[in-house]
C-alpha cells in the first residue's frame, strides 16, 4: 500500500536527505501524487474488493484481514519502528475490545453514540493501559522490555479468569452492535456495513499511523531502535520516544480491538492470552518488519493461510510454523523485504532477466514441496485416521493411503522437484547478480 | 506442622524440576545472551522421547537415552538454526527460538497426536518412601530429589572445578580472549546449548510421569522458566536456584492456604465494602489464595523488574 520510502540505514539510496541530482528522488520529493498514490489505489481496492467476492463468508475474511492489519501494523510500531520486541501485545487489543463491548452493553450512553466512534473509545482504553504498563516497560528495550511485556502479559491473560466483572470469565463479554444510534439510518445489521465500517477505520488508521512514521517522535524511534546512546547525545531521551511509540501503539491495538468487538460481538480470554500475542508477533515478522506495509501483506496472507487452509488440512499450523521459521532464517526482512529485494534489478531495468530463472527454480521448488507436504499428510493419516480408513483425499485425488504405489509417486515428486531446484538453483543466483549490478548487459 | 512439612517437600520438588529447566537457560542466556523460548519444548520432547523408549527398553534406558538425544537435537538447532540467525542481531534469534517452541509443539501433535500418553512412574519406584501425618510421599518424588540435587552439584563441580568448566566460565566472559588461545569458542557454545536442552530433557523425562506428557505441558511451563531466570538473575545459577525454590514453594504454599483477599483487607484495617455483589471491586475482595497462585511469579517477576531490573542475583546490565 505505502511506498518504499522507510529508511534503510544500509541503503544510502534510501536515505531521506533528498538529492536534488538524482531524477527518483528530485520526483518522489516534490510529487503529491506519487505519495498519494498507493492510499487511493488500496481505498479503491477496499471500495471494489466486496463486489468482487460477494459470499459472506468472503466477506467476513476480509473482515478479520483487515482487523489483523490494523493490529499488525500497531504491532509494527513497536518492533520494526521501535525496536521493542513485544510478547504481550493482544493483551492491549484485548482490554481495548472489552472495553468497547462494555460501552456496547451500556444502553442509555450507547444508544446516542454513532457504532463508527466505537472504536476510539477502544483505542482510547488500549492507550490507557499502554500509559500505565510502558511507564515502567519502556525504561529498557530488548530482553527486559520483552520479559516485562510476557509478564504482564500472562498477568492479564491470567486475571481474566479471575476478574470476571470485566473479563466476563471463561464465557468472556457479549453484546449487540445494532443498538447504536443510527449512522446515517444504518444501523449495522448486515457484514456488508460492518465491512465498509472496518474498512473505513483500516484506511484512517494505517494513514495515522504512516504520519506518525513521519513525524519526528517516529523518527527518534527508528533512532532510537538502531542506536539509543547516540540519540541520547542529540538530546532525546530514548525512554521518553519508546514511551510515546508504546503508548501510541497501545492506542491502535486498542482500535483493531473494538473493530474486533463490533465484527463479533463477543471478546473472551483466547482475545489477549500469550497465543494471540504470538500470532500477531508472526503476522508482523511474516510480511517484514522492515518496511511500513509488511505487516499489511502478512495480516493479508496470514488471515488467507489460517483460513483457506485450515479448511484443507490439520496440520495447517505445522506448516505455518515451518513457513515462519524458514522466513526468520532464510529471509528476515520477510515478504516485504522479499519484495524490496528486487526494487534494484527494476531500477536498472533488468528485472525481466530474472524471469525465466525463476521460473525454472520456483516451479520445481513448489512442486516439490507440495510433494513433501503430500508425504506429511499421508504419513499423519496412516498414524491418526481410525483404523480400517483407509481412504484419504489429497489435491482432490482419492487413494489408499496404506497401499506403496502413492508413497513412491509422492516421493518421487518430491526428489524429482527439489533435485531440479538444486541444479537450477546456481544459475538462478548467477541471474540474480547480473541482474543487481549496473552496466551493459555482459 | 505437618503440613507445613508435606508443602515444604512438594514445593522442593516443583523447584528442584524448574531448576533443572532454568539452570539450562541461564547458562545458555550467560552464553549467547538469548532467550531460548523452545527450552521448555526440548522438556517436552524429552518425555515424549523418553515415553517412546520405555514402551521398548523400559524407564531407565529412557531415562539416559532421552536427554541424550535431546541433547544431540538442541545442539544441532544450534548449530543448523540459531548460528545462522546470530548474524541478524538478537530479536531475530529470540524469534527464532519463539517459532521453534511453536514447530515443536506442532511436530509432537503431528507424530504422538493430542491425547496425554500413557507414561508412568515405573514399577520399581510407584510405592509410598514415607508418610507424614496421613499424608504419603511417594518413592518418585523422592526419586525426583535426588536426581536434582545430583545434577546441581554435578553441574557446579564442573563449572568451577575442572578445566572444562573454566574454559567454559572464560568463554562466557571473554569468546575473543578464549578463541585467540586456541579454544574452538562455536564448539564450546554448542556443547553448551547441547548440555543445557539435555537437562530439560532430563526435567522432561523425571516429570513426565508426574505431570502428565502432553503436547501442551511445554507450555504451562515454558513462561514460568523463564520467570524464573529472570527474577533470579540472567545468566546466575545461584539465582536460578534460588528463584526456582521460591516460586515452587511460593505457589505450593498459595494453593493449599486458602488465603482470601477480604481477610488480609480487613486484618490491615480495611472493612469490607456494604453489598460487596454490587461493588465495582468485588472480583477484588474474593480473590482468594489459590486463584491467583499461578500467577504470583509472574507478579513477583514485573515487580522485580521494576525495582531490580538485573534480578536478585544477576549483575549483567542488558
Amino acid at each position: 500500500m505505502s511506498e518504499a520510502n522507510q529508511p534503510d540505514p544500509a541503503d544510502p539510496n534510501e536515505q531521506i536527505t533528498t538529492d536534488p541530482s538524482r531524477p527518483a528522488q528530485r520526483m518522489r520529493a516534490g510529487s503529491m501524487t506519487l505519495t498519494l498514490m498507493p492510499w487511493i489505489v488500496g481505498a479503491i481496492a477496499l471500495a471494489v474488493m466486496p463486489a468482487i467476492f460477494q459470499s459472506n463468508s468472503a466477506i467476513t475474511i476480509m473482515n478479520q484481514m483487515w482487523i489483523t492489519v490494523v493490529f499488525a501494523l500497531s504491532y509494527n510500531m513497536l518492533l520494526g519502528q521501535g525496536g521493542m520486541l513485544s510478547f504481550g501485545h493482544a493483551v492491549y487489543a484485548g482490554v481495548g475490545g472489552f472495553a468497547s463491548m462494555h460501552i456496547m452493553n451500556m444502553t442509555d450512553f450507547f444508544s446516542a453514540l454513532p457504532l463508527p466512534v466505537l472504536p476510539v473509545f477502544g483505542g482510547l482504553f488500549g492507550m490507557g493501559l499502554a500509559m500505565i504498563v510502558g511507564s515502567f516497560s519502556t525504561r529498557n528495550a530488548g530482553t527486559v522490555f520483552a520479559m516485562i511485556s510476557l509478564g504482564v502479559g500472562e498477568l492479564i491473560a491470567a486475571s481474566s479468569v479471575i476478574i470476571v466483572a470485566f473479563f466476563g470469565g471463561e464465557e468472556g463479554v457479549s453484546g449487540d452492535r445494532t443498538y447504536a444510534q443510527p449512522f446515517f439510518g444504518n444501523e449495522f445489521l448486515q457484514q456488508i456495513d460492518v465491512y465498509y465500517l472496518t474498512s473505513f477505520w483500516v484506511l484512517l488508521s494505517a494513514a495515522l499511523m504512516y504520519l506518525w512514521s513521519r513525524t519526528p517522535v517516529g523518527r527518534m524511534a527508528n533512532a532510537v531502535r538502531d542506536n539509543p546512546e547516540r540519540a541520547e547525545f542529540l538530546g532525546y531521551s530514548a525512554r521518553w520516544v519508546r514511551f510515546y511509540s508504546f503508548v501510541a501503539s497501545g492506542f491502535f491495538a486498542g482500535v483493531a480491538g473494538g473493530l474486533f468487538a463490533i465484527n463479533y460481538e463477543i471478546l473472551t480470554e483466547e482475545n489477549l492470552n500469550t497465543a494471540s500475542s504470538g500470532v500477531i508477533l508472526l503476522v508482523t515478522f511474516l510480511g517484514g518488519v522492515g518496511f511500513f506495509f509488511g505487516p499489511i501483506i502478512g495480516a493479508i496472507a496470514f488471515t488467507l493461510l489460517q483460513t483457506v487452509l485450515s479448511l484443507q488440512t490439520e496440520l495447517w499450523a505445522f506448516y505455518v510454523g515451518a513457513l515462519f521459521l524458514a522466513t526468520v532464517m532464510f529471509f528476515p526482512g520477510g515478504l516485504a523485504g522479499l519484495i524490496m529485494m528486487h526494487v534494484p534489478a527494476f531500477r536498472l531495468g533488468k528485472a525481466g532477466l530474472l524471469v525465466v530463472p525463476y521460473i525454472k527454480t520456483l516451479v520445481p521448488a513448489a512442486i516439490g514441496t507440495l510433494g513433501l507436504c503430500a508425504l506429511l499428510e499421508m504419513t499423519f493419516h496412516v498414524r491418526h485416521a481410525a483404523t480400517g480408513d483407509n481412504e484419504m483425499t489429497l489435491f482432490w485425488m482419492t487413494f489408499d493411503s496404506h497401499a506403496i504405489l502413492p508413497w513412491i509417486i509422492a516421493i518421487a515428486i518430491t526428489v524429482i522437484g527439489l533435485g531440479i531446484t538444486r541444479v537450477t538453483a546456481p544459475a538462478l543466483k548467477q541471474v540474480w547478480n547480473e541482474a543487481n549490478s549496473a552496466g551493459g548487459a555482459s | 506442622m505437618e503440613l507445613i512439612l508435606v508443602n515444604l517437600i512438594d514445593g522442593l520438588v516443583t523447584g528442584l524440576l524448574l531448576f533443572m529447566l532454568s539452570a539450562g537457560l541461564t547458562l545458555i542466556f550467560s552464553m549467547m545472551g538469548v532467550l531460548n523460548f523452545a527450552h521448555a519444548s526440548f522438556y517436552m520432547l524429552g518425555a515424549y522421547f523418553a515415553y517412546q523408549i520405555s514402551i521398548a527398553l523400559g524407564f531407565w534406558m529412557g531415562l539416559l537415552l532421552a536427554p541424550l538425544i535431546v541433547g544431540v537435537l538442541g545442539a544441532g538447532v544450534e548449530r543448523y538454526g540459531l548460528r545462522r540467525v546470530h548474524q541478524y542481531g538478537h530479536v531475530p534469534e529470540l524469534i527464532f527460538t519463539f517459532g521453534l517452541a511453536l514447530l515443536i509443539e506442532e511436530l509432537v501433535q503431528f507424530i504422538w497426536g493430542k491425547n496425554q500418553m500413557p507414561y508412568n512412574v515405573p514399577d520399581a519406584l510407584n510405592f509410598t518412601a514415607f508418610s507424614i501425618a496421613g499424608n504419603s510421599i511417594p518413592a518418585f518424588k523422592i526419586f525426583m530429589i535426588f536426581i536434582s540435587i545430583g545434577i546441581f552439584i554435578g553441574l557446579l563441580f564442573i563449572l568451577t572445578r575442572t578445566r572444562v568448566g573454566m574454559i567454559i566460565q572464560a568463554a562466557l566472559s571473554y569468546p575473543r580472549t578464549v578463541e585467540a588461545l586456541g579454544h574452538n569458542v562455536p564448539l564450546i557454545f554448542m556443547g553448551v546449548f547441547g548440555v543445557g536442552t539435555a537437562l530439560a530433557g532430563v526435567a522432561g523425562v523425571i516429570a513426565g510421569p508426574v505431570l502428565g506428557t502432553f503436547p501442551g505441558m511445554a507450555f504451562v511451563l515454558g513462561s514460568i522458566v523463564f520467570v524464573t531466570i529472570v527474577i533470579g538473575g540472567l545468566g546466575s545459577l545461584w539465582g536460578a536456584l534460588v528463584a526456582s525454590l521460591l516460586i515452587g514453594w511460593i505457589t505450593t504454599f498459595a494453593k493449599s492456604y486458602n488465603v482470601a483477599m477480604s481477610d488480609i483487607l480487613n486484618g490491615i484495617g480495611i472493612a469490607t465494602p456494604e453489598n460487596l455483589s454490587e461493588h465495582f471491586l468485588r472480583d477484588f475482595w474474593t480473590v482468594t489464595s489459590p486463584q491467583i497462585a499461578d500467577i504470583l511469579p509472574y507478579i513477583l517477576m514485573v515487580l522485580i523488574l521494576i525495582f531490580r531490573p538485573a534480578g536478585l542475583f544477576g549483575k549483567r546490565k542488558s
